[in-house]
C-alpha cells in the first residue's frame, strides 16, 4: 500500500520516434494518489489517461519529471520492480492454464513455496468469488469472471502497492457490469488498497472512486470528491463532462447585477453579483439541466422556450428547448422533467433559472 | 431435402467423388487382386495387405519415414518460431524478409530437386567442394548418411520458411497487452514465452504441424531427383517404395500398400491434432 505521486510529469510519444514537432499526451501533471484510497481518472477517449497509468506502472518512462511511491523516486524503475499491478480493457488470462494457475502465476514467478502459494490464491479466489472454478480452464470463463482473475493476478502479491484499473469493464457484459463494479469497490476498501480507475465513464468513476481527477487533453483539469465536481464544477468542461446529460453553458453578458442571454435576462441578487470578480464583460452561464424548474404554466419571471427534442429516460425524460430569436444563434438548452409531463414537440414550456444553483465561468474558470 | 443450398453443392460433390472418391475406390478394389501385367486379375482378398504387413522393404521404408518426419517436426517447428521471433516487428525490413522468405515456397518440388542436385554432385556441386576443402568427405550417391541428411536439410530450406510465415502473422495477433501483464507479474523472458506466447500461437501451429506432418510424409520428387532413393534404400521413403512397386506393375501390392500408408497418414495427423489440442486445457490444483 503507498501513496503514488507524479511531480511535472510530461510524456510524448513523438520524442521516441524523433519527430520535431511534439505533441504532448500527458502535460506538467502534479498529482498524488493517497495511500489506500479509490482514485479515478475521467476523461475522453486520447486524453493521456491510459498513458499516466502505463507511466504510472512503468510500462512507459515519462519524458519528463519523476514518479515517486511512497516518496522514493521509481521513475527508472522496471514494471516488476515497482509492485504496480494492472487490469486492462480486456481480460488479460493465460488461457493455456486453469484459474488457480492463472492466479498462482505471479507467485510461482517469485520462487515462492507451493504451501504458501496456495494459501495465498485460497484467500483471494474467496475475495473474488472464484473458489468454484479454481480447477476450470480460463479459457472457459466469461468475462467478467475472466477479469475478476486477471485483478485476482494483481492483488495476490503481498508486495503489491497500488491496483491501475484501465477502463476494466468495457468488454463486460452489461448486466454483469454493474455487480463486478460493486465488487471491485468492496474489493479495494476490504484490502485498503490504493487504487486508480481509469475510465471516460463518469458513472464508473463517481461510483468507484472517492477522488475524481478530471484529465483533458494531458492535462488535469480538477480533482475532488465525486460530489464536489457535480456541484462545484471548476471549468465548463467539467461542468458538461460530469453529470448526464452534462450542464448547460449558455454564453452570456454580465453588466452589474444583470445577464444578458439571447434575448432575456436574469437579474441576480445584489450579494451574488458583490461575489463575482467581474463587472461588466462576457461571461458563460452553467446550470445543471436537473436543476432547471420547468412548468407549463407561465409564472413572474419565467422564460418561455420551445420544446425541440424529447428523450425519454424511463423515470424521467430529458427535453431539449430550444429559443429562437431570429438571428442563426439559437440558444439551446436541456432539462430534465418528471415523466408524468407531457408536452410535445413544438410546446412552450416556461424555465425558471434557481439562482443558487447557477455557476458563472469566465475563461475556462469557475468565478462563481 | 428441406435446405436448398444442397442443389448448388451437388455439382461440387459429382466432381469430388470423380476426383477423389472414385480413384480412391479403384485402389481399394486392386488391393484385393492379384494383378500381372496384360492378364486377368485374381481375386484374393487380403493377401496383398497380409504380404505388405510382412515385407521388409516396406518396413524399412516406414521406419525412415517416421524418423524422416519426426526429424522434420524437430526442427522446422523451433526454427520456425526462432526465426519468426527474430524477424522485425514493423518497419521498412518488414517486406524484404518476408520475401526473402517467401522465396523457397515458391520454387516447384522437383526444380528444388534439380537445384539441389546440383549443389551436391560430386564432380561441379559446391557442397561436397566445402567439405573437400575442409578437409572432410561427402559423397551423396555413395553414403547413406549424407544423402538422408541432405534430404532432410533440403525439406528444412524448402519448408521452414512456411512455419515462419505462419508463426510470424501469429505474432503479429498477440496484443501488446498479454506482455504488460506478463512483465507486471513478473514473469522472466522464458515464462512470458512459455504461456503467452506459445499458447497464443497453438493454432497456427497446430496449421504448420499437421501441414508439414502430412506434407513430410508425402515427400517424392526431392529424393527421386536428388538420390533416386538411394544409395541402396536410404531414402527410400514411403511414396518412393509405393512407386516403385507400382512401376514394376505389382498394381495389387501397391494397391495395399498405398491404403496402409493413407492410413497411417491419416491417423498420424489425428494423433497429432488431438495431442495439440489437448495441451494445457485446465487441470487439477496440486
Amino acid at each position: 500500500m503507498a501513496r503514488i505521486e507524479f511531480k511535472n510529469v510530461s510524456h510524448s510519444f513523438e520524442i521516441a520516434e524523433g519527430k520535431e514537432k511534439l505533441e504532448w499526451a500527458v502535460k506538467d501533471m502534479n498529482i498524488a494518489w493517497e495511500d489506500g484510497t479509490a482514485n479515478a481518472l475521467l476523461g475522453p477517449s486520447g486524453c493521456g489517461k491510459t498513458t499516466m497509468l502505463n507511466i504510472i506502472s512503468g510500462l512507459l518512462t515519462p519524458s519528463k519529471g519523476k514518479v515517486y511511491i511512497d516518496g522514493k523516486d521509481v521513475t527508472e524503475l522496471s514494471t516488476r520492480e515497482r509492485h504496480i499491478s494492472q487490469v486492462f480493457q480486456f481480460p488479460v488470462i493465460y488461457d493455456s492454464m486453469n484459474v488457480y494457475n492463472n492466479l498462482a502465476f505471479p507467485l510461482i514467478n517469485v520462487n515462492l513455496p507451493k504451501s504458501k502459494i496456495k494459501k495465498k490464491v485460497m484467500k483471494i479466489a474467496k475475495i473474488l468469488g472464484l473458489i468454484d472454478y479454481l480447477e476450470a480452464p480460463s479459457s472457459k470463463l466469461n468475462s467478467a469472471e475472466k477479469q475478476k482473475v486477471s485483478l485476482g493476478r494483481g492483488i495476490v502479491r503481498d508486495d503489491t502497492v497500488g491496483i491501475l484499473l484501465d477502463e476494466p469493464l468495457t468488454v463486460i457484459d452489461p448486466k454483469m457490469r454493474g455487480e463486478l463494479r460493486r465488487q471491485l469497490k468492496i474489493i479495494q476498501r476490504e484490502l485498503n488498497i490504493t487504487a486508480i480507475y481509469v475510465t471516460h465513464d463518469q458513472h464508473e468513476a463517481l461510483t468507484f472512486a472517492d477522488k475524481v481527477a478530471v484529465v483533458k487533453d494531458g492535462r488535469l483539469v480538477q480533482i475532488g470528491s465525486p460530489h464536489d465536481l457535480y456541484s462545484n464544477p471548476e471549468s465548463p468542461f467539467v461542468g458538461y463532462f460530469i453529470g448526464s446529460p452534462g450542464m448547460n453553458i449558455l454564453d452570456a453578458k454580465l453588466k452589474g447585477s444583470t445577464l444578458s442571454l439571447n434575448d432575456f435576462k436574469i437579474e441576480l441578487t445584489k450579494d451574488i453579483a458583490d461575489k463575482i470578480g467581474i463587472k461588466n464583460d462576457e461571461c458563460q452561464l452553467g446550470i445543471r439541466p436537473e436543476e432547471i424548474i420547468s412548468s407549463r404554466e407561465k409564472t413572474a419571471g419565467t422564460i418561455p422556450f420551445e420544446v425541440a427534442i424529447i428523450e425519454n429516460m424511463g423515470s424521467y425524460k430529458i427535453l431539449t428547448l430550444i429559443k429562437k430569436n431570429g438571428s442563426d444563434r439559437d440558444l439551446r438548452i436541456k432539462t430534465r422533467v418528471d415523466i408524468n409531463i407531457f408536452v410535445s414537440k413544438g410546446d412552450i414550456v416556461y424555465l425558471k433559472f434557481p439562482e443558487k444553483y447557477l455557476k458563472i465561468f469566465k475563461d475556462n474558470h469557475k468565478i462563481y | 431435402m428441406k435446405n436448398r443450398a444442397w442443389y448448388f453443392v451437388i455439382p461440387m460433390m459429382i466432381l469430388m467423388s470423380i476426383g477423389a472418391f472414385l480413384p480412391l475406390m479403384v485402389v481399394v478394389n486392386y488391393s484385393q487382386h492379384y494383378i500381372f501385367a496384360g492378364s486377368a486379375a485374381t481375386y484374393v482378398g487380403l493377401e496383398n495387405f497380409v504380404e505388405v504387413l510382412h515385407d521388409s522393404q516396406f518396413r524399412g521404408a516406414v521406419s525412415r519415414q517416421f524418423i524422416f518426419t519426426f526429424m522434420i517436426l524437430l526442427i522446422e517447428i523451433p526454427l520456425g518460431i526462432i526465426v519468426a521471433l527474430a524477424l522485425p516487428k514493423k518497419g521498412f525490413w518488414v517486406a524484404p524478409c518476408l520475401v526473402l522468405l517467401g522465396i523457397p515456397l515458391l520454387i516447384p518440388y522437383n526444380v528444388v530437386g534439380i537445384i539441389w542436385r546440383l549443389f551436391t554432385q560430386s564432380d561441379i556441386g559446391v557442397i561436397p567442394k566445402i567439405f573437400e576443402l575442409l578437409g572432410g568427405y561427402y559423397n551423396v550417391t555413395l553414403d547413406s548418411f549424407d544423402a538422408a541428411s541432405t534430404i532432410l536439410l533440403l525439406d528444412v530450406w524448402h519448408w521452414t520458411p512456411l512455419v515462419v510465415l505462419l508463426a510470424y502473422a501469429g505474432l503479429q495477433a498477440i496484443p501488446d497487452a498479454y506482455y504488460q501483464a506478463a512483465a507486471i507479474d513478473g514473469a522472466n523472458s522464458w515464462r512470458t514465452f512459455r504461456f503467452v506466447t506459445l499458447p497464443k500461437l497453438r493454432s497456427v501451429l497446430t496449421l504448420g504441424i499437421l501441414l508439414r506432418l502430412m506434407d513430410s510424409f508425402k515427400i517424392y520428387s526431392e529424393p527421386l531427383l536428388l538420390t533416386g532413393g538411394g544409395p541402396g534404400t536410404a531414402t527410400t521413403y514411403l511414396s518412393l517404395f509405393v512407386a516403385r512397386k507400382a512401376e514394376s506393375y505389382e498394381l495389387g501390392y501397391a494397391s495395399a500398400a498405398s491404403l496402409i500408408y493413407f492410413f497411417i497418414v491419416l491417423v498420424m495427423s489425428y494423433i497429432a491434432f488431438q495431442i495439440i489440442t489437448r495441451i494445457g486445457k485446465g487441470g487439477k490444483v496440486e
